[in-house]
């Protein structure tokens, strides 16, 4: 399987603390990668260099089949290359509609003046609606997301996300706020989205990683520290004592 | 889900309505084409408070929908009468020069008449000269492109600078702020050109038009009348649809909108100049009104009376804006104006010529703290849009971000 992104030795310092050290990581085409790790491991500082948010002191991102380096491109172009991303705080536009959000995030030209003028297709609002009953959010398409229980601006991020079409999914804790039945709900969307794409997951519960039935990396102190399957890293001594031992 | 714009925008017709109506009324009671009952000075105030109304409504788009709080955009505003000024003044003296050289013997050559219209124009300033920036005043079209091309592209390359680095917030309303005063100081130079502190004068005067001025303050105001109508139903077509989405977006949470892939950068920059454009068109039906600009016009603190007058009215609602800075200019007019009777509390007077700034100050620090939807929020009793109570939290983390009592359910 291709290599879609490639991260190799990269290091962030911030205020003399190191919070990523020496950090390699690689995810193919299509494939599912849960990371786990204690608070304050760097997992979201992990998606902030490969997102652009945080450039870091060193070391190499690697993207596509063109080997195109992303720490030379800014967060739109990022984003347009084809990496999505789903933040820990559920982040939406509150002062908007569930519908001008899927809207804005459905996949079509940026620039400003192609945006000026666009009206929506049929076969965009029938994506949005698409996009809205996956997440359970079909009646709720016309209130304003700041309106919606922190639940379901989890679910509308992630639908954002599906409505973007990345070729990479970086999904930070999709499942705080969610019931248990959301959650089962959640595992199905991802799993399905990572048959054609690669999906990044970071999440704390063990029965949702379980759920996912992927190769799982384990980050401490901003390095990997242990890779494989759950089973194979939850029995890593060094992974019970910084991780599971708690 | 794919209504008109206009039945998405109901709020426009109500608009556009009530002005014809106004339009209507002021027509029907001026000196030039009606009963009489106002004079045409008052015609000029109402015209010359049509354009600050759209200038209002470009301060909105910028600061209301896009979270910038540009405190420059007088700038444009007054450079958009400096570019018409040029032409009034120099077709009006060219007609004056062209009427006292015919007598002389011998025919004057370009030369000469060029010379006479120079030493009409800048013998204040001790000169005779025309400088370079007067190159396409004797063209009528040029000089109108000028109106749209001088600002916008001050604001473009200004924007662009601004943007790219990501300076936002304070930082930024400080450097709009610095833009101001420096294009002010310039224009307070004799060599700038533009006639130093004398400024340009006698701009009311339409070359080549036999028609008072009665006559002549109706078409000017007619014109704001059409600038702010069109102005108006723009500015919303351009925050409706997806892109209204984007740009209220950026003021909510640019760093979202920049990892959906959207070029903020971009974005901003086409909102700046966009309404810079305006603002400059409304400065061009400004000044030909006001009979006179000179660089006080330019000062930094009008460019901050514009954010007073939209934050009064109620940001992020067009009419809003309009609401703004009608009320605020018209009742400065009339308390500056020494219309207002001075009270007399016996050991102290108040004149309302010196404290109208405090009451304006005050109402504007009553506004932000205890209506921050303004004037405008007026409305929303009759439409019932509530603000729904979010605990104190803001829309968004950026700083231009809508608070929470000027949201919506
Ligand atoms: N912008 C920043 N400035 C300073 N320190 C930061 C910054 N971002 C992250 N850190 C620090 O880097 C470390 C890693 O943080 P990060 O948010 O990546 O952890 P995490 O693995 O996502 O944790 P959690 O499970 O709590 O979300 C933490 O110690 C954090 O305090
Ligand atoms: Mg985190």
């Amino acid at each position: 399987m291709a290599t879609l992104l490639e991260v190799s030795g990269v290091s962030v310092t911030f205020d003399g603390y190191k919070a990523i050290r020496n950090l390699s990581f690689s995810i193919g085409e299509a494939e599912m990668r849960a990371i786990i790790g204690p608070n304050g491991a760097g997992k979201t500082t992990f998606m902030d260099i490969v997102t652009g948010k945080t450039s870091p002191d060193e070391g190499r991102v690697i993207w596509g089949e063109k080997s195109v380096n992303l720490l030379k491109m800014n967060e739109a172009r990022i984003a347009q290359a084809g990496i999505g991303r789903k933040f820990q705080r559920p982040t939406v536009f509150e002062d908007q509609t569930v519908h001008a959000n899927l809207l804005m995030a459905l996949k079509n030209p940026r620039p400003s003046f192609a945006c000026l003028f666009y009206r929506p297709s049929t076969r965009d609002l029938d994506r949005v609606a698409q996009l809205a009953d996956e997440v359970g959010l079909s009646d709720a398409l016309m209130r304003m997301s700041g309106e919606l229980s922190h639940g379901q601006k989890q679910w509308l991020e992630i639908g954002m996300l599906l409505a973007q079409e990345p070729r990479l999914l970086l999904v930070d804790e999709p499942a705080a706020g969610m019931t248990l039945a959301e959650r089962e709900h959640t595992t199905d969307l991802l799993k399905e989205a990572a048959k054609t794409r690669a999906v990044v997951v970071v999440e704390h519960d063990m029965e949702f990683v379980r759920r996912l039935e992927c190769k799982v990396t384990v980050l401490h102190e901003g390095s990997v520290l242990a890779e494989g399957s759950l089973d194979h890293v939850t029995a890593n001594p060094k992974v019970i004592e910084v991780y599971l031992g708690r | 889900m794919r209504r008109s714009f206009i039945a998405r925008n109901p709020s426009i017709l109500v608009f556009l309505a009530c002005l014809a109506l106004f339009t209507l009324a002021i027509t029907l009671m001026s000196e030039a084409t009606g009963a009489g009952l106002i004079s045409t000075s008052f015609v000029k105030t109402l015209g010359k408070t049509l354009c600050l109304c759209l200038v209002a409504v470009a301060m909105d788009l910028v600061w209301g929908y896009c979270g910038i709080l540009s405190l420059g955009h007088f700038a444009f505003f007054g450079l958009g009468g400096y570019m018409v000024g040029m032409w009034l003044m120099y077709a009006r003296t060219e007609i004056i020069v062209a009427g006292s050289l015919a007598n002389a013997p011998l025919p004057p050559t370009p030369a000469e008449i060029s010379d006479a219209i120079g030493s009409q124009i800048f013998g204040v300033v001790g000169s005779s000269d025309f400088p370079l920036i007067w190159s396409f005043a004797h063209s009528f079209w040029a000089q109108m492109a000028l109106v749209v091309i001088v600002p916008g592209l001050l604001a473009l390359v200004f924007g662009w600078l601004a943007f790219r680095s990501r300076v936002t917030g304070v930082y930024l309303s400080i450097l709009t702020q610095a833009m101001t005063l420096a294009l002010s100081l310039y224009l307070f130079q004799n060599e700038s050109g533009l006639r130093g502190n004398n400024g340009l004068s006698g701009l009311q005067n339409l070359p080549g038009v036999g028609a008072g001025q009665d006559a002549v303050s109706m078409w000017f105001f007619w014109g704001s009348a059409l600038a702010l109508a069109l102005g108006y139903v723009i500015c919303a077509w351009v925050v409706s649809g997806k892109f209204g989405s984007v740009v209220r977006g950026i003021r909510d949470d640019e760093a979202r909108v920049r990892f959906l892939g959207y070029s903020v950068e971009g974005y901003k920059l086409f909102i700046f100049t966009f309404t810079a454009v305006i603002a400059a068109i409304a400065g061009a039906l400004y000044y030909p009104q006001a009979g006179i600009i000179n660089p006080g016009e330019v000062a930094p603190i009008a460019s901050i009376y514009l954010a007073v007058w939209v934050a009064i009215g109620g940001r992020g609602r067009l009419y809003g804006a309009v609401i703004g800075a009608a009320l605020v200019s018209l009742v400065s007019t009339w308390f500056t104006g020494g219309l207002v009777p001075s009270i007399r509390l016996g050991f102290y007077t108040v004149d309302w010529v010196d404290w109208w700034l405090v009451l304006l100050g005050l109402s504007f620090v009553l506004v932000t703290l205890f209506a921050p939807k303004g004037i405008g929020g007026l409305v929303d009793l009759i439409t019932d849009r509530i603000a729904p109570n979010r605990h104190g939290a803001d829309y968004g983390p950026d700083k231009g971000a809508l608070r929470e009592g000027e949201g919506r359910k």
